[in-house]
């Protein structure tokens, strides 16, 4: 019983670890601390507690046990729910929104980050029964990286270039360098807008990036971690300065108009880039035949 | 739920009447360029709308 209780403590500790350090919240700030995170430590810990009790079930050998465990692991598909939903709720209040596409993908996340920690947790429970517990220390580490290195997604700055564009008026069509991104009409509204607007164009590297910015979802991804940081002139009631993402339908690329409370074009550039790149958006032409025909 | 208009036109402003006509949205007169500017920015904070310039001497006021 000792041993067995050993082996369970040690793969606990190294799951929970894991999605401790997986759970993080940033500018986007979500999960929301602090009960926010608290629920999903504590559903890592009930993950952590299945992976690690799986290892002595399989040793005893208790196989309804072990499929109970299997039964409880599908428990993991509603976090999947919970997230959307909780997301879409709130998003009907949002200025500016995250965007469906976001929002699935962050649902997404939370989801297969419970698998890794279970994942993890069987794993060193699984050592620590072989080798000892000492092992812990070393296979609980190694997972924990490998959930973090191989979980990391693209970011938007490895398939695009994003360069400053002027913000220019012809007539009553606000433009990026020559995208067109809305019509405005009055002349204070203009004049703002010339004043402070900052302007930048989003450059796809190749065919596959185009397809990725061509999908609305990731421009609202794009546009809602900009003003997450930097910050936007937009009221319920004025719409005007609203910032917007248009794409230029003969080149592909985007022109990315807003009016920040920090106009600062730098870290605008900077930011665009570390937006992540959607799993729903991404786009795979250069995988198939005839894309990477089509594309030269 | 959010169960306001959309999409669609909710006010013309113009000098010029011939220019506009037909049923459906409220057509505000005015004297000239200034008044014009002025209502339709009234207007739009009002209406929560946006507005936009045909260029012919007719703002419409729209929410998106």
């Amino acid at each position: 019983m000792d041993k067995y209780l050993i082996v369970i403590v040690c793969g606990v500790v190294a799951g929970f670890l894991s999605r401790w350090i997986m759970l993080r919240s940033d500018y986007r700030h979500y999960p929301t601390y602090p009960h926010g995170q608290l629920i999903h430590l504590a559903l890592g810990f009930i993950a952590a507690s299945l992976g690690a009790v799986a290892v002595p079930a399989i040793m005893k050998p208790d196989y309804t046990a072990v499929t109970f465990l299997v039964l409880a692991a599908q428990q993991f598909r509603d976090v999947r729910n919970m997230e959307r939903e909780n997301l879409s709720k709130l998003e009907e209040t949002k200025l500016i929104r995250r965007g469906n596409d976001y929002i699935e993908g962050i649902a997404r996340v939370f989801e297969a980050r419970n698998y890794l920690v279970i994942f993890t947790a069987f794993l060193t429970s699984l050592v620590v029964h072989w080798g000892g517990w000492p092992y812990a220390f070393l296979v609980g580490p190694l997972c924990i990286f490998l959930s973090i290195k191989m979980m990391s997604g693209q970011q938007l700055g490895e398939i695009v270039e994003v360069v400053p564009g002027t913000v220019h008026f012809q007539g009553a069509l606000l433009m990026v360098e020559d995208v067109v991104i809305m019509n405005v009409g009055l002349p204070e509204t203009k004049e703002k807008i010339l004043q402070e607007g900052m302007g930048v164009l989003i450059k796809p590297k190749n065919d596959d990036a185009r397809l990725t910015l061509h999908a609305p979802g990731q421009r609202q991804a794009i546009i809602h971690d900009v003003v997450s940081i930097l910050g936007s002139k937009v009221d319920t009631a004025e719409p005007d300065l609203m910032p917007l993402a248009r794409k230029q339908v003969d080149q592909g690329y985007l022109g990315l108009f807003m009016v920040a409370n920090e106009p600062d074009l730098d870290y605008l550039i900077h930011i665009i880039k570390k937006v992540p790149v959607l799993e729903s958006a991404r786009g795979t032409t250069l995988e198939s035949f005839y894309g990477r025909k089509a594309a030269d | 739920m959010d169960t306001s208009l959309k999409e669609a036109i909710l006010a013309i402003i113009t000098p010029d009447p011939a220019k506009v006509g037909g049923g459906g949205c409220p057509i505000f007169l005015v004297q000239d360029q200034k008044e014009m500017e002025k209502t339709s920015m009234l207007l739009a904070r009002v209406l929560g709308g946006m507005v936009h310039d045909l260029e012919n001497d007719v703002f419409i006021i729209v929410r998106h």
